[in-house]
């Protein structure tokens, strides 16, 4: 599966639109990771699990949107954005979605 | 009495320790972004050359960083009074420089990255920032 953030897959040709594809999800950190933030905010620097934390949920969440896209046949997912909402205090949704597209 | 020396303690240990990792990660900011300076980064999406593409794919990078205790008490500060709060400008600035460094590292061999975007959210209310920065990728063929 070919993702890019750009309106075509450069160097191949598009044969057929499926049109919108997404995925989401939503994850809480747990309380220890929200403590040791905590003592970050005194000192400063590097949140290191929370960048962990957002990195997984955003492949999760591509995941989602991949295997949605593959059900409709397609092999490329084009104009992928991110988006990202906090819902709660320590709680992140994390949406992202394209437009699911068969290359030659 | 007791609360007052442990606010003194607190935004002393935020000045000095925060202060020196803010100085060690601009450091290391500038040593990588140099190493990286090779490969461009564009906003926008239509900056290709004619040849043959060998792949094309979608990368990304992230980084939070959180403020210390001073930086905090200062943007309090400026919150009553008004004005620029220049304090937390470098936080972001970290993030954001720190978050393309780490998206140019993912795609160290290739030729360009079109349509960089970047987009921020809070961690939590005191002020620390999360950045993402995402973009294609282009290989030529070689």
């Amino acid at each position: 599966m070919i993702l890019t953030n750009i309106e075509s897959v450069p160097g191949k040709k598009i044969i057929e639109h499926y049109g919108l594809v997404c995925g989401s999800t939503i994850r809480a950190k747990n309380a220890f990771k929200d403590l040791g933030a905590g003592f970050k905010n005194i000192f400063g620097g590097e949140l290191k699990s929370y960048t962990a934390l957002m990195e997984e949920s955003r492949g999760q969440a591509i995941e989602r949107m991949m295997q949605q896209a593959q059900a409709l046949g397609a092999n490329a997912i084009i104009n992928v954005r991110f988006s990202t909402s906090n819902i709660a205090q320590g709680a992140a949704e994390l949406y992202v979605y394209g437009t699911a597209i068969k290359t030659e | 009495m007791f609360d007052l020396i442990s606010f003194i303690i607190l935004v002393g240990l935020g000045y000095f320790i925060g202060t020196q990792i803010e100085k060690k990660h601009y450091a290391s900011l500038k040593r990588r972004e140099a190493l990286y300076l090779q490969l461009p980064a564009v906003t926008a999406k239509n900056m290709l050359e004619e040849r043959p593409i060998e792949k094309a794919s979608l990368i990304s990078g992230s980084a939070a960083i959180s403020t210390d205790y001073f930086k905090t008490l200062l943007s309090g500060l400026r919150n009553f009074l008004g004005g620029e709060i220049s304090a937390h400008e470098t936080i972001l600035d970290r993030a954001r420089r720190e978050a393309i460094v780490r998206l140019k590292e993912k795609a160290a061999d290739a030729d360009i990255i079109l349509n960089l975007r970047i987009e921020t959210s809070t961690v939590s209310l005191m002020g620390g920032a999360e950045v993402l920065a995402y973009g294609t990728a282009i290989y030529y063929k070689k």
